[in-house]
């Protein structure tokens, strides 16, 4: 196949024009598109509130807001964040898309399901959006207790359902990703020669299904805790506090790699498309996704340094958080060592790979100063894990996201995009993004404390930095929405495979027929084998 | 605006150490945050894509490499984690000398309330070379005190005591912020540590208004509360004896022992049938409710004030009274 395909080929886009054909559709590729729209929302209205954090702190005293409009404020943004774009933003968009198509299958393996965990993920966001419109909730995003149960006269309940609601459609999606990796692979499509995008949304996929029913378990008690006075959390009912912390960690630690997996199995498939090579030590990257997946669970402690918490608890966890550093290190520098030798190409995607190094990088490298002990005491629920967490679930995974979104657009639409404007956001990212978060890791340092609705004033200089990265930052993310919608009609017609790219997802027509492949593809050769295909460029 | 502060004050013992290990993670995150960046633009420039149909080279990967870039960091983390550890359990490891200072958070100030009885809210004073112990507890949600000029922070968990040391090193005045979120105020949660030369604060102590040491009004308390009626000094009474009680080994019924420290003390007061002392009926109500935080506090220090193990009674640690006294230095302002 190459480049002829026309944009009137029947596909699955043009298959059906019908809202029904939508919104009761089993195709994988378009549930992945009802996802992108929707996750693109709560991007939205997360970043919004992002922005007004911003613009209060850019003033020491809290001029902007009333204290407690700023605590709901910084809530929102947390919960529409975590929940509601960075869990489901790589896995149910791309991952929805691309799962199938990489290992030959003509959709997951149970496409009804698949279907009802986007109505879910829509049902828990309405609740959520109910909460927000209905006066929002201010226990900030980890719902802390007593706090979440005996104190706040906000609506706790309302966006706990809403993000429980929301937590079985990570739980099916994973369930669909395992069962259709195990069982629907292509005739010779072996484990080892799965791409790595794959192996990333198995180890994704474990932990979504492991771990969320936990956060489940511990949401429905605050709400039977606040509701019912049934004593769990509360010490004035019997209840123990640090418990929850225990339980909300306990998913909420492996829920960062729920963001941060998918975003490395991205970063691997650009990196090994632009420079046409496969990735250095395949196969330490592919375990490296299930050691982080596994041992992530057994760290979730390292939250809770001063929380009362056990000295030796405190010991082991901190052990196992520089156990898990390692694997996370294995891969940034296999991903470095492919460069050698590489033929190495800046388009878009490859420069949303490059700011991911950066960006994740930093992010993972100031983990090692949060997992150690006795700094943890003094940096713990200050700026300097704001901007930590930031640089990894922001710096991380949306870089692979739009990455990854701007390396399969082509394929999930059939058209190109404007490559200057595309670079030129990428570029505004990269700059917006460090100037929004490096300074506050220096705040962090100085004690300025996460949550804050007024600061001291000899910290403003580096919060004016910090919000002036953000309007960068808000702008660069802005612009892409706008030459990726201009794209879908006025974009260059694509082709099979602009990139030049192996995988079988590049060897079906763009967009792909419904079916995926007219044919069942046959695997022959290993994920990345680009050496044997020099001809195709010739 | 136009002073701009990079770095915090260091003013107690562990601010020394914290930076320490603070500048080794910097200069050993550097390092490899430079190697990977040069790497990266390095090979970037030299295998840039010459012709629309050049591939990469057919490399694989090298085991030697994996098992260098895999044991290499595993040895650096594993001194981070060393390092980070011995510094975690010096600060968990309060000095017995430590004066000690009951701390309560509630929203949205922090009570302090001296040994000798002075009371202060969200200022607190504390002489310079003495080991300070602070025992925190909280009247409401969870709150955190956070002092980031001694680099020393514990939460402030309802239902639990906590506790926190430090032993500050330069007279001053510094911040004391809450790090745990707790509702509407919490950014206003925030007070000062004022670090005195010891004869100033021995001052400063006197100078107070006379209403009782802490020891004092718990054993006030614990005579309103009739706490004494089964709790004699004999071993008669109905309860055990709690002379000499404080930081000794407890038998519980079971055989299993616990250190009666302030944790174990607070719990036999506010849930006693949660550990039963061997040969004693579980027969003592539950305090909930009808002490408040600091009322426990005191009893507390009225039950250290009966004796710590290998310490006669009546001997808690008391603040130093002799030290040289710097001029001036509590008004020095370093923020």
């Amino acid at each position: 196949m190459d480049t002829a395909t026309a944009p009137t080929q029947t596909n699955y886009i043009n298959v059906a024009h019908t809202a029904k054909s939508w919104l009761l559709t089993r195709d994988h590729k378009r549930i992945a598109l009802l996802y992108l729209i929707s996750v693109s929302v709560f991007f939205m209205i997360g970043g919004l509130f992002a922005l007004l954090i911003r613009l209060e702190l850019l003033t020491p005293a809290g001029d902007l807001f009333e204290a407690e409009t700023y605590n709901k404020v910084f809530t929102m943004h947390g919960v529409a964040m975590v929940f509601f774009f960075l869990i489901p933003a790589i896995p149910a968009t791309l991952g929805n898309f691309l799962v199938p198509l990489m290992i030959g299958a003509k959709d997951l393996a149970f496409p009804r399901i698949n279907l009802l965990s986007w109505y879910v993920y829509v049902l828990g966001g309405l609740f959520t959006l109910a909460a927000v419109i209905g006066g929002g909730v201010d226990t900030g995003w980890t719902f802390y207790t007593p706090y979440s149960t005996a104190a706040s006269n906000t609506h706790v309940i309302l966006t706990g359902l809403g993000v429980f609601i929301s937590g079985f459609s990570s739980i099916l999606t994973g369930f669909n990703f395992i069962v259709t990796i195990h069982k629907m692979r292509a005739p010779g499509m072996t484990w080892f020669r799965l791409p790595l995008f794959v192996w990333a949304s198995y180890a994704t996929s474990l932990i979504a299904i492991l771990g969320t029913p936990v956060v489940a378990i511990a949401i429905v008690l605050v709400a039977l805790e606040r509701t019912l006075h049934i004593g769990v959390f509360d010490p004035t009912l019997g209840g123990d506090p640090v418990l929850y912390q225990h339980l909300f960690w306990f998913y909420s630690h492996p829920a960062v790699y729920v963001m941060v997996l998918p975003a490395m199995g991205v970063i691997s498939e650009l990196i090994a498309a632009f420079t046409r090579k496969e990735i250095f030590g395949y196969k330490f990257v592919a375990f490296s996704s299930l050691a982080i997946a596994v041992i992530g669970f057994f760290v979730w402690g390292h939250h809770m340094y001063v929380s009362s918490q056990s000295a030796f608890a405190g010991l082991v966890f901190s052990f196992l958080t520089y156990l898990v550093a390692v694997p996370s290190a294995v891969k940034v520098f296999n991903w470095t060592a492919t460069l050698y030798r590489g033929s190495i190409s800046y388009q878009a995607p490859m420069l949303y790979a490059f700011g991911f190094l950066g960006l994740f990088l930093i992010g993972g490298l100031t983990g090692l100063f949060l997992g150690a002990l006795g700094l943890d005491v003094h940096v713990h629920d200050t700026y300097f894990v704001v901007a930590h967490f930031h640089y990894v679930m922001v710096g991380g995974t949306i870089m692979a996201y739009l990455g990854g979104l701007h390396y399969w657009w082509p394929k999930m639409t059939g058209r190109l995009y404007n490559e200057g404007w595309a670079k030129f956001a990428a570029l505004m990212i990269f700059v917006g993004f460090n100037l929004t978060f490096f300074p506050q890791f220096l705040l962090g340092y100085m004690g300025m404390p996460r949550r804050y609705h007024m600061y001291p004033e000899e910290w403003q200089v580096l919060n004016v930095l910090s919000t002036a990265g953000a309007t960068i930052l808000g702008v660069g993310y802005f612009i892409p929405t706008i030459y990726l919608l201009w794209s879908l009609k006025k974009g260059e017609v694509a082709g099979d495979n602009p990139w030049g790219a192996t995988g079988l997802e590049w060897q079906t027509q763009s967009p792909p027929v419904t079916e995926n492949f007219p044919v069942t593809p046959v695997v022959t050769e290993p994920a990345y084998a680009y050496a044997h295909q020099e001809k195709r460029f010739a | 605006m136009f002073n701009i502060p990079l770095f915090p004050d260091s003013a107690s013992t562990f601010a020394g150490r914290v930076d320490a290990l603070y500048f080794f993670i910097v200069a050993v995150t550097s390092f490899f945050a430079i190697l990977v960046v040069a790497l990266v633009a390095f090979f970037a420039v030299r295998y840039k894509r010459r012709r629309a149909d050049e591939v990469g080279a057919p490399v694989h990967g090298a085991l030697a490499l994996e098992l260098t870039w895999t044991a290499v960091p595993l040895v650096l983390a594993m001194v981070m984690f060393y390092w980070g550890a011995s510094v975690y359990f010096a600060m968990a490891k309060p000095p017995a000398n430590a004066m000690e200072i009951y701390t309560v958070g509630k929203r949205w100030m922090w009570k302090f309330q001296h040994v000798t009885g002075q009371r202060e809210i969200n200022q607190l004073h504390v002489p310079i070379g003495q080991p300070v112990k602070l025992v925190i507890g909280s009247e409401d949600v969870i709150h955190s005190v956070y002092i980031p000029a001694f680099r020393v922070k514990m939460d402030a968990v309802p239902g639990r005591t906590t506790t926190l040391w430090f032993q500050a090193t330069k007279a001053g005045r510094y911040r004391l912020f809450c790090t745990e979120y707790c509702g509407q105020k919490h950014s206003g949660m925030i007070g000062e540590v004022v670090v005195m030369a010891p004869g100033e604060f021995q001052q400063w102590l006197a100078g107070g208004p006379a209403t009782g040491s802490m020891s004092e009004m718990g054993q006030k308390l614990f005579t309103d509360l009739a706490c004494v009626t089964c709790h004699r000094d004999d071993t008669t009474g109905r309860g055990p004896s709690l002379a000499g009680v404080f930081g000794s080994q407890v038998t519980l019924q079971g055989g299993r022992t616990v250190t009666a420290d302030e944790q174990y003390l607070r719990e036999s007061i506010v849930n006693p049938q949660a550990k039963i002392v061997e040969g004693y009926q579980p027969l003592m109500p539950t305090f909930q409710g009808l002490v408040s935080e600091e009322q426990l506090m005191q009893l507390i220090a009225y039950v250290k004030s009966l004796g710590t193990k290998g310490q006669a009674p009546g001997q808690t640690a008391a603040p130093a009274a002799e030290g040289a006294q710097a001029p001036g230095a509590a008004d020095t302002v370093t923020k």
